[in-house]
């Protein structure tokens, strides 16, 4: 059998142009990069990001984003360390900061799925949603969101000693929220949702570390069989003040109306929720 | 026995003979069984054993000192049952007894067809002279990773200054197409990891870290290994990718197609927890898809994320267990990015899988690298990813046998362990292994010396690539290069039309 094909496409690299032809569109001023992304190829804005900051720039402002995936990505810097601040207006493409070695970006637009996939430091502030997967095995560093998120929340989130993440949601999630989750903190404000209900099922599906503190209302044939409902304590309260005060100041709430609400605090029934199923 | 507790109806699946005129009594048998089979029972002066939890890993047999031990299968067996053979029914009742879904290691020990035996090679006579390796120079080196359509090259006036024009994609050098497949920290000791890391980096190949993550102190190995980035993001920080020489996406494994992992909580102990960055005892649970993988376009996603996050200056491999269309998934792996495709066959071993899975889904590796190898060539891509081959390879023969069908190199997890000291006894998921290979127990652990495993891992390599020259030059050829997916060279035995087309190689005397 002979197949028919349309030869050999590289959607992501293909008609990719160099640096040299493109660093025009990078302005550096001191420490301050402005870079007009109009038109670029998810690669060629990184490569810009890259190039500015390789030049010195500290802060890399972007303007006329679209679609453009992996922003914050390929800064990977160990000697010495750097850390970058990277301002988006418009709208990022997908896994925004994925794999982000410790630097901030800030998102004036809303974000696409995968943001902060397997992250590992650093912070991602959406003024606006995000889609499906945010936080996904995040590993340390803190997202913040104003809006609503997708579906797979905070899947398999992780955390390990003092590395804990953190990811703060203003508005609602959907369905899997929180799935396998290993570990971290998650908070769910729904401020959008009035008197209505948060809608995900299968809430903390085969979750068996970190805890989830959810705002609002959540029926029990929502959440999966591995978590369960605890009370309350007050180191939640102190970590809940925290970020929740940031949140608010980052996106203008009142911190104290937020924080009067009713908190749900879900936490898994077992470390271990499939220790059972086996013969040895 | 308490009451409305089941008494067990299983049979031990091993008997120890101990020849009473050899033993002495040292007890060696007793310390080195993790099992507690042995006990010395002070009353008779003489030692005892509990064959039902005897493994047959013939630990104790070896360490005897005056060799009195014999360990072998235990004889009594059911009324005769083509259909109902012993392993059926006492697999049944274990799991009559607990309800539970049947654990085990390795790979699939079930009599598939092994094609690599049914596979002769070829050696010139009279019309083509045959090379003398220990003589001649006889080139194994590897190169893994995209290559390009054409090679410009722009001669700049006279010949000595010659400059390549075409932007080269990254490729990993190899000495021998034989690289150590992925098993990870965690499923393996500190010690037999540590062991691969050294013997790849001594004899300049690639150890693969599986998904448990790589320890800090032997990230000096990372230009020898090849980092997973797998469901469970275990370990997975920025300078883990970066410190890397190839990083690989696992999808699937060859033991347990379309399955998750599940590294139980005890044995997530403090340097595990530390090095995969979960806490200490829970589970370390590696879900069945990675959940940003759902489609071709997802993992074309993924590829480009790792190439991001590494600055395009390594090879990404993509790792799938062999299964039905896998030829056309190779295309797909391929179009969305991958530089090297890995291709786990239904021998692929493991560390703990579901019985069930290991021993009936996949394909066997041959097959489906033939066919992966034949698609890539019909639609023009074939230079565009490198062919890695895991599952079951024996010997250096098989390997040779893979390249002529089209592999660039072959992975060996296994025979590994074969040679650090494994005796395939298929207990690696109850975390004892009495040869400190597989285990987390300290005590045990420590029995695997790293230096020596590392010397018996080279002397393998050495002694297997002795070998595929040896056959490289009996065919008149004098680079691994000119064997690769030169079918001409194998002819099948024994086998059928239709084996005979997948495999694409003529029958003996056609």
């Amino acid at each position: 059998m002979r197949y028919s094909i349309g030869g050999f496409r590289d959607l992501f690299l293909e008609g990719v142009r160099s640096v040299k032809e493109l660093k025009h569109r990078v302005v550096l001023e001191g420490e301050v990069a402005e870079v007009d992304a109009k038109g670029l190829s998810h690669k060629e804005l990184n490569d810009l990001t890259r190039y500015a900051v390789i030049q010195g720039a500290k802060k890399v402002i972007m303007k006329n984003v679209f679609g453009q995936r992996y922003i914050g990505t390929r800064l990977y810097f160990p000697n010495p360390k750097k850390k970058i601040e990277i301002e988006i207006h418009g709208f990022p493409g997908n896994d925004l900061g994925a794999f982000l070695d410790g630097h901030k970006v800030i998102v004036y637009g809303n974000a696409q799925d995968g943001v902060g996939n397997t992250m590992d430091d650093g912070e991602i502030i959406v003024h606006g949603r995000a889609g499906d997967v945010v936080a996904m095995s995040m590993r340390g560093g803190r997202i913040l969101i104003r809006d609503d998120v997708g579906y797979r929340t905070a899947i398999h989130m992780k955390e390990y000693k003092e590395k804990v993440p953190v990811l703060v949601i203003g508005g609602t999630a959907q369905d899997f929220f929180g799935e396998y989750m290993a570990g971290g903190r998650v908070i769910l404000l729904g401020l959008n949702l009035g008197n209505k209900p948060h809608r995900a099922r299968y809430i903390g599906t085969g979750m068996h570390g970190g805890i989830m503190y959810i705002r609002g209302k959540v029926e029990q044939w929502q959440l999966g069989k591995e978590v369960g409902m605890v009370d309350m304590d007050e180191g939640d309260w102190k970590l809940l003040e925290k970020h929740i005060t940031d949140f608010s100041n980052e996106f203008g709430f009142n911190a104290d109306e937020i924080l009067g609400g009713k908190f749900l605090k879900l936490k898994p029934v077992t470390k271990r929720p499939y220790g059972k199923i086996y013969a040895y | 026995m308490l009451e409305g507790e089941i008494h067990s109806h299983l049979l031990p699946d091993f008997i120890i003979e101990r020849r009473e005129d050899r033993c002495i009594r040292c007890r060696v048998c007793e310390r080195q069984c993790g099992f507690n089979v042995h006990w010395y029972d002070e009353e008779t002066d003489s030692m005892k054993e509990d064959e039902m939890k005897c493994v047959g890993c013939q630990r104790c047999v070896v360490m005897c000192p005056t060799k009195a031990l014999i360990v072998k299968p235990y004889p009594g067996d059911y009324r005769a049952n083509a259909n109902w053979t012993k392993e059926r029914i006492l697999d049944l009742k274990k799991q009559a007894e607990t309800g539970g879904v049947l654990l085990t290691g390795t790979g699939n020990d079930k009599p598939f067809r092994i094609y690599w035996d049914h596979i002769v090679l070829n050696a010139s006579q009279v019309t083509n002279p045959s090379i003398d390796p220990l003589r001649e120079p006889m080139e194994l080196r590897t190169f893994l990773g995209r290559k390009p359509d054409k090679l410009e090259i722009e001669f700049n006036g006279d010949l000595d200054d010659v400059e390549i024009k075409t932007e080269l994609s990254p490729n990993v050098m190899i000495e021998t197409p034989i690289v150590f497949s992925a098993m990870s920290y965690g499923a393996i000791s500190y010690q037999a990891f540590k062991a691969l890391a050294m013997a790849a980096n001594e004899y300049g190949t690639l150890f693969n870290t599986g998904e448990g993550g790589l320890p800090r102190e032997l990230r000096k190995y990372g230009k020898n290994a090849i980092v997973q980035c797998a469901s469970g993001r275990f370990g997975v920080d920025p300078e883990y990718l970066n410190c890397a020489a190839v990083i690989e996406i696992k999808i699937g494994q060859g033991a347990k197609p379309g399955i998750g992992g599940h590294l139980p909580g005890e044995k997530v102990t403090e340097p595990i927890s530390i090095t995969r960055m979960i806490p200490e005892g829970t589970d370390a649970l590696s879900p069945a898809p990675q959940h940003d993988i759902y489609s071709i376009e997802d993992l074309s996603m993924l590829i480009y994320a790792l190439k991001e996050a590494t600055d395009y200056e390594k090879p990404v491999c993509v790792k799938i267990a062999a299964v039905h269309n896998a030829a056309a998934i190779a295309s797909g792996m391929v179009r969305a990015g991958a530089d090297i495709i890995a291709l786990d066959g239904l021998r692929g071993g493991t560390g703990a899988a579901p019985k069930i899975i290991r021993d009936n889904v996949g394909i066997p590796i041959e097959m489906a690298l033939a066919s992966v190898d034949q698609r890539l060539r019909e639609e023009g891509i074939r230079n565009k990813a490198s062919i890695l081959v895991a599952g079951g390879f024996r010997c250096s023969a098989d390997i040779v046998k893979a390249i002529a069908l089209g592999a660039d190199a072959v992975y060996i997890g296994t025979a590994a362990l074969v040679a650090m000291g494994c005796t395939l006894c298929q207990k690696c998921h109850t975390g004892i292994c009495n040869w400190g290979i597989c285990t987390q127990d300290p005590n045990l652990a420590k029995r695997l010396n790293p230096e020596i495993a590392k010397k018996r891992l080279v002397n393998l390599l050495r002694a297997w690539s002795l070998e595929i020259k040896e056959m490289l030059g009996g065919m008149g050829i004098n680079a691994i290069e000119s064997l690769r997916g030169n079918r001409e060279h194998l002819r099948g035995v024994g086998l059928e039309d239709w084996e005979l087309e997948v495999l694409g190689i003529k029958g003996a005397g056609e």
